[in-house]
């Protein structure tokens, strides 16, 4: 399929620079159709990104981490403030969004939780392969040109089938979420304390405002468009986006976060130019944040998360949920937002819809342990 | 830190999935000097000095001849002048770069890539990591900086033919085999040095004239230490008895052999006698130096100066006395026979103290790093690229003393944020999904830190928490 030695000799010489396109050496795709999959590492916060601000006990929960200052959607949820161009899409009906969803996973361990975000197994370590691989296998011939847009390739897309993966080796400075743990981490230690505090500190004097967020991902989004765009490119992606794991500094972290996921999406549009209008992309993570505000101004890990498809091929405009509400009684495990849609049923939906392949068998390859769910209908425009 | 961790993290490399110490870990280290190879299959697709060597002065002839050929086009009168003014390979660059020379660099830079990716696969297939982690020693012991082209292309070979060859052998021989390198003696210039009463001198021309580089650097440096008793007087007269000591094919002087070899050029040799701390040297060629280089081997403040460094390398800068003058009285007890005092060393109780106690500089954070999770091999220019990002570029030290042996040239707020930067590029790029607690526990076994357990158990992604174990305080130390 793909030349990856020519593959890594080019990502050595493009360094960060987008100026060349590669060219890949795929075998000629005859389809329009494409699908990508942007992976959310450490549970990203359903209840800020699609704030259900009608719902009396959201800012009760939320205190001064409740979002106010979001796009209206509809009488009860407002998207968050920093999804200015995904907020657009909604308005054009390319942008749809379920709310209160999970996996099969119940626990709340980032490892096991993303292992079956990725491998659609119904519980940790109970698959080797990943879903989108074996999607690989059911989509029509001419649509199975994947790539991950990473040094490596993610669980989600590792199996049989063969993918690709691509990413500029000039990487940015080490992301803000990891400086803070090692912040943490060295607490204890009198001699890596002192020097890291005094590095945090040049760090903060020099650094720039903004720094990361809108233009490393619309960094990101752009080199997608460009591996995705070509007649004889990709068609199905992965790309992996981290920084989720807002535990504390939610208000501000999230919003950058939230702006990268912007950039990105927006960036991604842009390049694919026409081809958007026959483009599914799915974002997700691998579970929710805790109901109620924690006392360092953040959330911890929780179960109902949300999920949005967005592109051109999707029947969006609308938010799709079962909405449990967040009184006392009504939340899981009395801290959770508890789930009521299957985020397998949602994804198997979004792919037979996508590549007109039969529902039943669709949600038993990529979803085997999901027993006799049926996948959601009517996400794609026919 | 355990007994096994100590061998493993402070005498080793730090450990790899499959290191096995066993019940005895003085043992283990004992039985890697005794396995120790030279030139493990890890570094054969190398080049060695001599094809270094050849093709260096491939170069210097095509370059003599295009000049002498543009002279010959040019005004006679004038080209002359010109011609003899560049005839010193000093790297000054010629207007626009030709062909043959950007070939050249092509060449200088791939024989130094090559060799710095073959000296990480090496430590990390290794199953002697602590004679490696000698030979990295004595390589900064006699240490080169790879500025100059023809010393950056000789460097890996340097280190392969003149330190590795001898790491378990005797000092003496190590010590020859270092200085008469070609890449020893273009490095401290000594190639082109001449005494003022010598042939050469007297014939006239350009910049002919004693260089007291190597002299003062065998004997500061490679050999008594500083502040051990030589004067500026012993400097110039071990200058004056070294004269002659070049690599004659590299430096456009009249050479018949193959290039990179060591050669004795009589007529720049400064006749007569010679006298070095107190002891006269007959007049002679080659062998006056090499009397003289022969004494300072064997002079104590050699064996003391050499004690020292090592104790300070395996105990820490407090340099422990009675370590010291241990390894100093196996040195000379042994007459220089670094087996026995590698074995005096492991048996010293200083070097097995429980706390971490060294700060890993870039090179050995580096190797640890990549050894925790069994990588096998790295791309060349890739390592090049990282040890310069974490400002310990490979043989590029600032000055001939080499690499600080000293944490606190390591540990610095902008070289932690570099190592962070990089634990997350590496832990971004493994294939296959690790658990950093696992990998943690077997590193470090009962000595895992409460934060750094809890770090990794709160992160985000197994990626991340692989980039956490790479920069928890238990892999910044040894």
């Amino acid at each position: 399929m793909i030349d990856r030695r020519s593959l890594l000799r080019r990502s050595a010489l493009l360094g960060a620079g987008l100026a060349l396109a590669p060219r890949m050496a795929f075998a000629a795709a005859a389809t329009e159709k494409r699908f990508v999959f942007i992976i959310q590492r450490g549970a990203a916060d359903g209840l800020a990104t699609l704030a259900p601000t009608a719902d009396p006990g959201y800012a009760r929960l939320r205190g001064a981490l409740a979002e106010h200052s979001g796009f209206k959607l509809d009488g009860t949820f407002a998207l968050h403030a920093s999804l200015a161009n995904t907020a657009q899409l909604y308005s054009q009906g390319e942008a749809l969004f379920a709310h209160a969803i999970a996996s099969p996973y119940r626990d709340r361990s980032h490892f096991d939780g993303q292992n079956v975000l990725e491998t659609g197994a119904a519980g940790a370590f109970q698959v080797r392969d990943g879903w989108m691989n074996r999607m690989l296998g059911i989509v029509p011939q001419e649509g199975r040109s994947a790539i991950a847009v990473s040094a490596t390739v993610p669980l989600a897309l590792r199996g049989v089938h063969e993918v690709a993966s691509y990413a500029p080796t000039d990487l940015p400075d080490a992301s803000d979420d990891l400086l803070a743990r090692v912040t943490a981490m060295y607490a204890g230690d009198a001699q890596l304390h002192a020097l890291w505090s005094e590095a945090m500190e040049t760090r903060r004097l020099t650094a720039g405002m903004g720094e990361g967020g809108k233009e490393s991902g619309a960094a990101t989004g752009a080199l997608a468009a460009t591996l995705l765009k070509p007649a004889n490119g990709a068609r199905i992606a992965t790309i992996e986006t981290g920084g989720w794991d807002t535990h504390f500094g939610q208000a501000h972290r999230l919003a950058i976060q939230l702006t990268a996921l912007d950039g990105l999406i927006d960036a991604l549009r842009t390049g694919l130019g026409p081809s958007w209008n026959d483009t599914v992309v799915l974002v997700a993570t691998e579970f929710g944040r805790t109901a109620a505000a924690n006392g360092t101004g953040g959330t911890d890990h929780g179960t109902g998360a949300a999920a949005m498809l967005l592109g051109g091929a999707v029947k969006g405009g609308r938010i799709i949920t079962d909405w449990p509400g967040l009184s006392p009684s009504a939340l899981y495990q009395s801290r959770d937002l508890k789930p009521t849609m299957q985020l397998d049923a949602f994804i198997a939906g979004a792919v037979a819809g996508h590549y007109g392949t039969d529902p039943a068998r669709t949600m038993a390859t990529l979803f085997p342990g999901a027993g006799g769910a049926r996948p959601v209908e009517g996400l794609i425009r026919s | 830190m355990t007994p096994q961790s100590i061998a493993v993290n402070r005498f080793g490399l730090g450990g790899r999935p499959d290191e096995e110490v066993g019940d005895d870990p003085r043992a283990w280290l004992l039985g890697q000097v005794a396995r120790y190879q030279p030139r493990p299959a890890s570094l054969a697709g190398t080049p060695s000095t001599l094809q270094v060597g050849q093709f260096i002065a491939d170069f210097q002839h095509d370059r003599r001849e295009a000049r002498q050929a543009k002279r010959r086009l040019a005004d006679p009168g004038e080209g002359t002048a010109k011609a003899g003014a560049e005839a010193t390979d000093g790297g000054r660059p010629t207007a626009g770069k030709s062909p043959r020379r950007a070939e050249y660099g092509h060449e200088v830079r791939g024989s130094y890539n090559a060799s710095v990716g073959a000296r990480v696969n090496t430590a990390l297939v290794t199953d002697t990591p602590f004679t490696e982690r000698l030979v990295y020693f004595w390589s900064n012991h006699f240490a080169l900086a790879v500025k100059n082209p023809r010393v950056r292309a000789l460097a890996g070979p340097f280190e392969v033919d003149a330190i590795r060859a001898h790491v378990t052998g005797n000092f003496q021989d190590l010590l020859f085999a270092a200085e008469r390198h070609p890449a020893m003696l273009l490095y401290l210039s000594q190639a082109t040095s001449a005494g003022p009463d010598s042939p050469a001198a007297k014939r006239g021309g350009k910049e002919i004239g004693l260089n007291e580089n190597l002299a003062r650097e065998i004997m500061e440096l490679h050999t008594l230490g500083v502040r051990s008793g030589y004067t500026q007087a012993d400097v110039t007269e071990f200058a004056r008895a070294l004269t002659g000591w070049t690599t004659p094919e590299l430096v456009n002087a009249a050479g018949h052999g193959a290039a990179g070899q060591f050669g004795f050029a009589a007529q720049r040799h400064q006749p007569g006698a010679r006298t070095v701390l107190g002891k006269t040297y007959a007049e002679g060629g080659v062998e006056q130096g090499e009397a003289i280089l022969r004494d300072l081997a064997a002079h104590p403040a050699t064996a003391r100066h050499i004690a020292t460094k090592l104790t300070r390398h395996f105990a820490g800068a407090s340099e422990p006395q009675a370590m010291v003058d241990r390894l100093a009285d196996a040195f000379t007890r042994s007459q220089g026979d670094l087996p026995t005092v590698y074995r005096a060393l492991i048996a010293s109780p200083e070097a097995w103290a429980p706390q971490p106690i060294r700060f890993r500089t870039p090179w050995e954070w580096s190797i640890a790093t990549l050894r925790a999770t069994g990588t096998r091999g790295v791309d060349a220019l890739d390592a090049v690229g990282t040890f310069k990002q974490l400002a310990q570029p490979v043989w590029y030290p600032r000055q001939p003393s080499g690499w600080d042996d000293d944490d606190a040239a390591w540990a610095a707020p902008d070289a932690l944020v570099r190592r962070v930067e990089e634990a997350e590029r590496l832990a971004a790029r493994m294939s296959a999904p690790v658990d950093a607690r696992r990998i943690a526990d077997r590193l470090f076994p009962g000595a895992v830190s409460p934060s750094t357990q809890q770090a990794l158990t709160r992160a985000e992604s197994p990626s991340q928490a692989l980039a956490l174990l790479y920069t928890s305080p238990e892999m910044m130390r040894r």
